[in-house]
């Protein structure tokens, strides 16, 4: 080591291998999130650079407002109901893609699509589907007999306004977010699966537990540290996530059926021109996420078995 | 308790014939051993047994009951894996209650087997943790236990001494047969050790290649090998081998000894040409040839022998066994 190489320290070479991951986290993590700080605490605005310290009035005004409130309720809905249906219909394909069947390839590729696809391209995909006139579900609704003539299931109407009635919206935003995670989940949940030895879910047949016992009592507990870390970041991605609502509805329909505080950040901050609020609700966030990763983390560690 | 009977049994992943037509029955309360190189089948027939794979032809009973389309929870069997295979996540009282909880049993009852268990297997003391932190030996007899527990009608171990270390494999050998001989349970066990297999086995099943080669008590199978390759798995180091015509002349290397120590007049006596000999504390083993033939012979005591020298060795009649060299048959003669 003590050759006539330029960085003939070990400590120099570690330091020169840190200096650009060190300058990217404190530019790009560092600064927004002491930025926002300060934002938070102060009158700022996008139309005046000067700005003076105005305390906590910024988060006395949020709890106040009603647009908060809904949108905090509908992030904690979007987040725990996409989750919850994520993490079943990810086991659920997860079980049947560790089983041999013939076109087992094609259909681990074509689940994996979605994954590839850039989010705001997919979203555009299914803004078309859930157009209000022209959308490919009603046509299929319409043909099946289901929408459209007095009588039918889905009612008389020629469309069902995916996007334009408040519970359906909701619904349209969370179906197009399980459709992007999904993929992620399942290919974590299918590592997880294979990661569980054979034979003791063999033992576990031979001492006599059937399908749902197996599930319950084996496979859950021992997937438990996977699942914990999907959840984790399922959660992650959801609460700070406003691509799908903003391409889908901004938000809508009105007055906040579909606004969560990601969207409701952006709209009062930089569509509003309230730097402030905006940075106050953004913030808003950073207690709750931290305390569900302290609170998984735990649990996944003493869930750790081997 | 339980007969076992395997009916012109196979089992086939597409070409390959990993049981390949078996007929072994089982007697109620036996120790039955099947023998066999990694690939023979052994643990695929085990398997099959388990009703862990479905057979491609033949049946299985167990008593007189088919039970090819019984699943495993149903067949009233229990079985010890290689690995052991313990619930990681749960402690030992609950591995070994699993079964029983399973059946829905009062929770006194539970606690009374699994103690019973435990005391049985010297395991007592290990209930409350969980199977990280006990030793490959521990495990093992949590495995055994959690088998033994619902008193199945047969019980399975698949090597389920291999992961021990030598000086724990072979007291746990031991009290395998212990155990087994105290509950009289019927038991098929797979491995691939030979001395485990003598050790052990009131028969020993000899599988290669899917197909059993020759079933037997430990004695038969070393003292009257049916196929050459029964007498050269069996025995270490295996059967010496001479060309002689069309069939093989072959003799264990313990019988193979210097002309003088041999007094029975019906002998044979070699030109031994030997080549390296090695010390093996309690015995010799002297390597050499007869004509091409590689031979060796074990010697349990001091002789002087020396290597680079030819020396006459004999092998009495009664201890020569022929086989036919095409087919590998036994020739009786």
């Amino acid at each position: 080591m003590r050759s006539g190489r330029p960085f003939h320290r070990d400590s120099l070479t570690a330091f020169a291998l840190l200096v650009p991951v060190v300058v990217y986290l404190a530019a790009f993590i560092g600064f927004p999130f002491v930025m926002s700080f300060i934002y938070s605490i102060s009158n700022a605005t996008i139309g005046d650079p000067h700005f003076s310290i105005t305390g906590l009035n910024n988060f006395r005004e949020m709890f106040h407002d009603a647009a908060f409130r809904t949108s905090l309720a509908n992030t904690f809905i979007f987040t725990f109901v996409s989750i919850a249906l994520v993490i079943v219909l990810a086991h659920i394909l997860a079980e049947l893609l560790i089983r041999d069947f013939p076109g087992k390839w094609i259909a681990r590729f074509l689940l994996m699509l979605p994954w590839t696809t850039p989010i705001a391209l997919g979203t555009i995909g299914f803004l078309w589907f859930m157009d209000s006139v022209y959308s490919p579900f009603d046509w299929l609704l319409r043909k099946l007999g289901l929408l459209g003539s007095p009588g039918d299931l889905f009612g008389p109407m020629s469309n069902l306004y995916w996007l334009a009635r408040p519970g359906l919206a909701m619904a349209s935003v969370i179906l197009v977010h399980v459709w992007r995670l999904l993929p992620l989940a399942t290919v974590i949940l299918i590592a997880g699966l294979n990661a569980i030895p054979r034979e003791i879910v063999e033992a576990a047949q031979i001492d006599g537990a059937g399908y749902f016992r197996r599930l319950f009592h084996i496979t859950l507990p021992l997937l438990f540290p996977v699942i914990g870390v999907t959840v984790l970041f399922s959660v992650f991605f959801t609460f700070t996530d406003m691509t799908v609502v903003w391409i889908l509805t901004r938000g809508g329909p009105p007055p906040h059926a579909t606004q969560v505080l990601a969207s409701l950040a952006f709209l009062k901050s930089i569509q509003g021109g309230d730097l402030a609020q905006g940075a106050a609700i953004s913030l808003f966030f950073f207690p709750v996420l931290a305390g569900i990763a302290a609170i998984v983390l735990r649990l996944v560690k003493k869930a750790v078995v081997v | 308790m339980a007969r076992v009977r395997f009916n012109d049994l196979k089992k086939h992943f597409g070409p390959v014939k990993a049981v390949d037509g078996v007929d072994l029955e089982i007697a109620d309360g036996e120790f039955l051993v099947l023998l066999g190189p990694s690939g023979s089948g052994k643990t695929t027939l085990m398997r099959l047994c388990a009703g862990l794979e479905e057979p491609t032809a033949g049946s299985i009973f167990i008593d007189d009951q088919v039970v090819n389309d019984v699943a495993p929870r149903k067949r009233g069997i229990a079985m010890v894996f290689q690995s052991y295979a313990l619930y990681p996540h749960m402690t030992v009282f609950k591995n070994i209650a699993f079964p029983l909880s399973v059946e829905g049993l009062p929770r006194q009852e539970i606690r009374d087997k699994v103690e019973w268990a435990a005391g049985l297997l010297g395991i007592a003391h290990l209930l409350e943790r969980k199977p990280a932190l006990i030793s490959g030996g521990e495990r093992q007899r949590v495995a055994i236990a959690r088998a033994l527990v619902r008193r199945p009608r047969v019980l399975l171990m698949d090597e389920p001494l291999s992961n021990l270390d030598a000086k724990v494999r072979h007291t746990a050998r031991d009290e395998l047969k212990k155990f087994q001989r105290e509950i009289g349970v019927t038991t098929i066990y797979v491995t691939h050790d030979q001395v485990e297999a003598m050790g052990l086995g009131d028969r020993i099943a000899v599988m290669n290649e899917g197909k059993i080669r020759q079933i037997g008590s430990p004695d038969e199978i070393y003292q009257e090998p049916a196929d050459t390759f029964v007498a050269g798995f069996v025995g270490l180091p295996p059967m010496n081998f001479l060309e002689e015509g069309g069939a093989l002349t072959a003799f264990r290397p313990e019988t193979f000894l210097p002309a003088d120590l041999i007094t029975d007049q019906e002998r044979r006596i070699f030109n031994f040409r030997v080549e390296r000999i090695e010390h093996l504390g309690s015995y010799l083993l002297v390597y050499g040839k007869v004509g091409d033939n590689l031979m060796i012979a074990n010697l349990s005591l001091r002789h002087p022998v020396e290597e680079g020298t030819e020396v006459p060795f004999a092998v009495r009649l009664a201890d020569i066994r022929y086989y036919d060299r095409a087919s590998g048959r036994r020739i009786v003669k």
